[in-house]
Order: C-alpha cells, then sequence, then structure tokens
C-alpha cells in the first residue's frame, strides 16, 4: 500500500487532466491569496519603511558580502531550522508540521503530474502526512499558546486556526481515504474540500506567514548587523571594557552562564 | 503609556500572557499574537518587555524623561546575568546602562527555610521583621552609615 501511487485508483473515475488542473489551481490560490494578503495588511509596505529606516539609523554600513552571509544564515537558521523558536517543543512541532507539508504537498504533485513516480514519491507521500499529524494534533492539543499559556479548551476553534484545522483535516483525511482503498467517495470528498479550504483560505489564514516570517528574519538580522539593532541594547557583558564598569562590580567572579531563570518553567502559571 | 507588540516580531510563545501581573496581556484571535487588551489598566511594569525572548513588546516611555521622538529599550539577558537599557533622546542624545540581576547562577541559592529553626516567642514579639537585614536595624548602635561600615562615596557616575 505505502509503495503504490494513492491516487492511481481514482485516476479510472476522474480524468488525470481535471486532477492536474485542480493542483495548478491550487497554486494559483495560494499566489493570488498571499499577494492580496501582502497588499491587505501592507506587509510588503511594512518591511520597506523598516528596512529605509534601517538604512537611515544603521552606524555602520552593511556591503553586499555581508548581505549575502546573513540572507544564508537565515535561511539555514530562521527557515530551515525554525531557530526562532525558544520553546524546544514548539520548535520541533513547527519543523515536524513544516517538513511534513513540504514532502506531503511536493509528493502529492509528483503522484499527480507523474503517475508512473517511483515507490520513492508513494512512501514520501506518507511519511509527510504523518509527520503533519503528529507535529500538528502535538502542537493542537498541547503546545498551542491559548491551551498551554492561556488554560483554554482545546477544543475551543478561533479564526487563528483555519490554517492549522485545514492543514491537519486535509492531512488526516488523505492517509484515512488513502488507507481505506482510495477509491471516490465521501472521504475523498472530504480531503478535496479540506485542502481546498487550506489553499483557499490563505487571505484569512496564517498560511502567508510561510513567506513574510523569512522576511522578519532576514531584516532582524540586518538591523543587528547594522548597528541599529531596533534601538535594542547592544551593550553585553561579553564584553571585557562593559566588564570593566562600576556596575559590573559584583559580577567580576560569576560564571558567564548563570543559567535560566524564569524561562526554568514553561509559561503556564494560568 | 501602554505597551504594545510588534506583530512582525511575536511568535505567540505566551511568556507576555504567564508574566503579566494585570492578567491584559493575551492571545489575537486572529494571527495567535500577543497583544494588550487593555492599554488603560497597564501600570508600565516592564514585566512583559523584559520576558519577552523576542523583544517583540515595546513602552512609550514617560515624557519627563522620554519624549516624543524617544525609544527606551531593554534587554534582560538571563544567562549572562544582566540586564541592560539603551535610551535614545530625540536630540541624538544615547545612554546605555548595564546591570546586575543576580550575582549568583540562578536556582543555586534558594533559601532552604523548612531546615532554618523556627523564631522564638521573644522574637515573634519584637517589631523586627523575620530575618530583617542587620543594616535596617538601629538597636546596634544607632544608624548605619557609610562611614561605620567602612565604606566611602565616590564621586562622578558609574554607570
Amino acid at each position: 500500500m505505502f509503495a503504490s501511487n494513492p491516487f492511481a485508483e481514482v485516476s479510472a473515475s476522474i480524468s488525470p487532466a481535471f486532477m492536474q488542473g485542480y493542483v495548478i489551481a491550487m497554486f494559483v490560490l495560494v499566489v493570488v491569496g498571499t499577494l492580496f494578503d501582502v497588499v491587505h495588511k501592507g506587509s510588503a509596505r511594512y518591511f520597506f519603511e523598516n528596512a529605509r529606516r534601517s538604512k537611515r539609523e544603521a552606524t555602520r554600513p552593511v556591503e553586499g558580502g555581508e548581505k549575502m552571509s546573513i540572507a544564508a544564515k537565515t535561511l539555514v537558521v530562521d527557515v530551515l531550522a525554525s531557530g526562532e523558536f525558544c520553546n524546544p517543543r514548539r520548535r520541533i512541532a513547527h519543523l515536524l508540521g513544516m517538513y511534513g507539508f513540504v514532502f506531503y504537498v511536493l509528493a502529492t504533485a509528483v503522484l499527480v503530474f507523474n503517475p508512473a513516480a517511483g515507490a520513492f514519491w508513494a512512501q514520501l507521500w506518507w511519511v509527510g502526512g504523518a509527520m503533519v499529524c503528529v507535529g500538528g494534533y502535538w502542537f493542537w492539543f498541547f503546545i498551542r499558546v491559548d491551551v498551554a499559556a492561556e488554560g483554554r479548551s482545546p477544543l475551543r476553534v478561533m479564526k487563528a486556526d483555519l490554517f492549522i484545522l485545514s492543514m491537519l483535516a486535509s492531512a488526516t483525511l488523505g492517509l484515512a481515504w488513502a488507507w481505506t482503498g482510495g477509491k471516490l467517495g465521501v472521504l475523498f470528498g472530504l480531503y478535496i474540500l479540506a485542502t481546498t479550504v487550506l489553499f483557499a483560505g490563505v487571505p484569512w489564514s496564517k498560511f502567508a506567514h510561510m513567506f513574510f516570517k523569512p522576511a522578519a528574519a532576514f531584516d532582524k538580522r540586518i538591523t543587528e548587523a547594522n548597528g541599529w539593532a531596533e534601538n535594542l541594547p547592544t551593550q553585553t557583558r561579553d564584553d571585557p571594557e562593559q566588564r570593566k564598569r562600576h556596575s559590573m562590580e559584583l559580577l567580576q567572579d560569576a560564571p558567564m552562564d548563570m543559567g535560566l531563570g524564569i524561562k526554568r518553567e514553561a509559561p503556564r502559571h494560568y | 503609556m501602554p505597551t504594545f507588540v510588534y506583530m512582525t516580531r511575536c511568535d505567540g510563545c505566551g511568556h507576555c500572557v504567564d508574566i503579566c501581573p494585570s492578567d491584559i496581556m493575551h492571545i489575537d484571535k486572529t494571527y495567535r499574537r500577543a497583544y494588550n487588551i487593555e492599554p488603560n489598566m497597564c501600570w508600565e511594569c516592564y514585566s512583559c518587555v523584559k520576558a519577552c525572548p523576542q523583544h517583540a513588546i515595546d513602552v512609550r516611555g514617560y515624557a519627563d524623561f522620554a519624549p516624543l521622538g524617544h525609544s527606551v529599550r531593554v534587554d534582560r539577558d538571563e544567562q549572562k546575568g544582566t540586564i541592560a537599557w539603551r535610551i535614545k533622546f530625540r536630540n541624538g542624545t544615547e545612554k546605555n546602562f548595564l546591570s546586575p540581576i543576580t550575582t549568583k547562577p540562578w536556582g543555586t541559592c534558594i533559601p532552604q527555610l523548612a531546615d532554618v529553626a523556627g523564631p522564638s516567642k521573644e522574637m515573634r514579639d519584637s517589631q523586627l521583621l523575620y530575618n530583617e537585614p542587620k543594616y535596617v536595624r538601629m538597636d546596634e548602635g544607632g544608624l548605619h552609615t557609610l562611614q561605620s561600615n567602612g565604606l566611602k562615596m565616590k564621586k562622578g557616575v558609574y554607570y
């Protein structure tokens, strides 16, 4: 079951051209939805204005080579390794969901456009779907800030849940449909409905965070490199000059790593 | 002036929700990011600003020390045991402060009060508080001064 194309059975009832058209339509919906989101929320204008301010307030210029190195660091640390998250549980759940979703979508496109694709792509589809489910349900029931920090019920649904719920529904129903034989039926209909909501709901969901979060991470690294640091303090104890300050007298013999203070405990004291 | 959140920086971790003494930092229902639900009730304690690992929360400082066009930002670095403040005035003047927030590694010096002998009846009946620091006591030869404690006043500002 895991080595064969899950869309093979249904392609007897629905023409491959129609299925390929559906995948293209979903891709177009994501592009259009993201552009609408960028214009509607003014996120692009915000980033350009912030970049101009950053340049104006900079204490040292960040040139092309350094900019490239910052872009590479953003890609490796912030995008590929979800380095933004300070909570390791959230980071693992996000990595599972992110890579699972990429595998799942990529394998779906390959299997639909090339029905003869090898067993590897079918297995990647299953693995991706399973990763989305593991990371997604873990996040939904235990890690979600509403549940973990605000003490709300895991079953309380709000607008911010549109993306995660439609993604979970798409992966769960897709796997369930393929597990039960991959035939045309109610499960297939619900799978397509959830997938359509996921990709068509971009303007109303947080789907677009995939595009603006890397921009925000790059922006943050640039402001740190050019000395503006968004007006955040840049003096630290790492600097030997700062350790000579009168105010640092009490830390003369203290270790450089004092461990974790309030972050020793998870933020769940509701 | 109350706190506000830079939405592109917030990752919705919940530290501000957890620490806010007024319980006014909550999670937005549309974007799952933190926001101040009742700015009028914020007393600018800076708890959320210092607890935010992403430095996503900011406060507009009071006009007497930081008028319009100013910036007052803080970085509470637990691992280094320091807190740093950077204040920029609108005339370009900048002040930087760096101070300790602990002198020993976190969690290593928690008083084991269960092992300490209980106060005697005489101690209970006295005006002094339990474990009151000796420097505030007046019953050991009068007011403590720098001189009586062998300390000297240094001239100037040492920040």
